[in-house]
């Protein structure tokens, strides 16, 4: 079963929490290894299909088309940019309870003196292909 | 003769077979595809039994299969004319069927996007598969951007062009896109894809071995080596991204230097000065020196100034900039930047590089920041949001 582990920019539950490039460049160090490690660690498995960094809000634009007119683009950044997605796992592990627990593990990433983040994850099964009939 | 052998030998053919058979009947695509057949035939029979004559087995094989599908295609009005020509002896392959394929792959009806796969996998005989996995990519994408570079080269005449020198300049032009894909992989988790940049300093050197008397030819080929020579040095144990002036320059590769450097020296000497001989110039000044305090920063500042009146390139006002901050001060090199329209994370990083020199911390946490939010690559952005963490620390 593949699932994407998908985290937004919000979401951080830890009160007091600030943007990364203002934590003690030591605990900046403690995050990306982290991350790292968690990466290698289900590539390892055999579970990791695919995990990516999506570059910041500023960047994002939005797109809106009625197939007519020209396209609307909209540029960042949004005020509502805390909904957008910082970055994704997608994971291929047995049971829904394994991908909770990767998500787990990734929530509990360390920030600003270790403490961790308590990101929230969003899990969500991927749709394949109907099962063969049998 | 083992598998992996006859796998080097058939990456090796592959181009001059399908250079042979492309130039015979004409149609690349059809030629590509009866080539690649006649490959996995090869692949599957020569381990055991090798043929006298690998290169003239390829394309007496690939040309048969070519021959069945015309046959099969053209059955209800066949033509006994070309039935004829089908069936002549097959000519030796000459040697410079392979530089005319790359010209032919780096044509300039194609986005590099299109043409460096294509030039993957005609001239440099790697498997859709292995280009795919290079581009993170699924296969059947690959495959399906190849067929349209294909698409579009349908009805261009197989020949080296008369006016070789603008072809040339997209010829060097893919390659060091390829290069730099290898190099420094614009986007993914990993910054150095060895494959590609393998693949660009062999195409390049089979550019110069043809091409003997282009110096911009040898001046890319000399780039590709002074600045592949530092590969091993650029990236920590971690696998993050170690700046020029922290490496170990006891892990440059010293082989590489030196045919860098001898391949460069021959290629000034022609006084066609270039883009690329430039560039390999700087690199060689960076590689020469046994130290970053010892870089000649006043040499490498000019040779960007004459190469931004050259090409007007924002990138090079760019890298200027830093040279000049070297040797007259962080303040002038930030003057230099003031007017710049690029707005890339690179100049950023070097605004605020520039601003930490100069002492201003805050303004360099921001503009590293700033940097972060805008970098391609995982490992940069990693590295810039330290650095923003570090300046902010003061």
């Amino acid at each position: 079963m593949r699932f994407m582990l998908l985290q937004a920019y919000g979401g951080v539950e830890l009160e007091g929490c600030v943007p990364m490039y203002e934590w003690d460049p030591a605990d900046v160090k403690a995050h990306i290894d982290f991350q790292h490690t968690l990466n290698a660690e289900l590539l390892d498995r055999g579970e990791l299909v695919d995990a990516q960094g999506l570059a910041g809000p500023d960047q994002a634009k939005v797109v809106v088309s009625d197939g007519t007119h020209p396209p609307r683009v909209i540029d960042g950044p949004y005020p509502e940019s805390k909904e957008l997605l910082a970055g994704y796992r997608m994971v291929d592990v047995d049971s829904l309870e394994r991908a909770l627990e990767i998500a787990a593990q990734s929530s509990a990433a360390p920030g600003p003196g270790g403490v961790p983040i308590q990101q929230q994850i969003e899990v969500r099964q991927v749709l394949g292909a109907p099962e063969p009939e049998v | 003769m083992s598998g992996p052998d006859v796998e080097g030998l058939l990456r090796e053919l592959a181009p001059r077979a399908l250079g042979a058979v492309v130039r015979r009947y004409g149609d690349f695509a059809d030629a590509e595809d009866a080539v690649q057949e006649a490959m996995l035939a090869a692949s599957q029979e020569w381990p055991g039994n090798l043929p006298t004559n690998p290169l003239g087995w390829l394309v007496t094989v690939a040309s048969r299969r070519l021959i069945d599908e015309v046959r099969k295609n053209d059955a209800r009005r066949r033509r006994e004319d070309t039935v004829a020509l089908l069936d002549a002896p097959i000519e030796v392959p000459s040697g410079d069927d392979s530089l005319v394929l790359l010209f032919l792959c780096c044509h300039d009806a194609l986005s590099p996007t299109l043409a460096i796969p294509l030039t993957l996998r005609a001239v440099a005989g790697l498997t859709t598969r292995e280009i795919a996995a290079a581009y993170l990519v699924p296969e059947a994408t690959m495959a399906q951007r190849i067929s349209r570079a294909k698409a579009r080269l349908r009805g261009e005449r197989f020949a080296l062009p008369e006016d070789q020198g603008s072809r040339l300049r997209s010829v060097l032009e893919v390659l060091y896109v390829l290069f730099n894909e290898g190099y420094a992989s614009s986007s993914g988790p990993d910054l150095a894809r060895t494959d590609l940049s393998g693949e660009a300093i062999r195409l390049a050197r089979l550019l110069h071995a043809r091409l003997p008397e282009n110096a911009e030819a040898a001046g890319l080929l000399a780039l590709m080596l002074l600045t592949d020579a530092r590969r091993a040095a650029r990236t920590d144990t971690g696998g993050a991204l170690v700046p020029l002036a922290d490496q170990d320059r006891l892990l440059w590769n010293r082989g590489r230097i030196s045919e860098g450097m001898v391949i460069l020296t021959a290629a000034l000497k022609r006084r066609e000065v270039g883009e690329y001989q430039l560039l390999a110039s700087i690199a060689g000044l960076h590689d020469q020196s046994p130290s970053d305090g010892q870089t000649p920063w006043a040499d490498i500042a000019s040779l960007y100034g004459l190469l931004e009146r050259m090409t007007g390139n924002p990138v090079v006002t760019l890298n200027r900039a830093v040279a000049v901050s070297k040797v007259d001060g962080p303040l002038v090199a930030l003057k230099l930047l003031e007017e710049l329209e690029l707005d890339t994370h690179r100049l950023y990083a070097v605004r605020a590089h520039l601003h930490e020199e100069a002492g201003d911390l805050h303004a360099a946490a921001e503009a590293y920041a700033r940097a972060a939010s805008r970098a391609a690559n995982a490992r940069e952005r990693d590295y810039l949001t330290m650095r923003a963490a570090r300046a902010a620390r003061g």
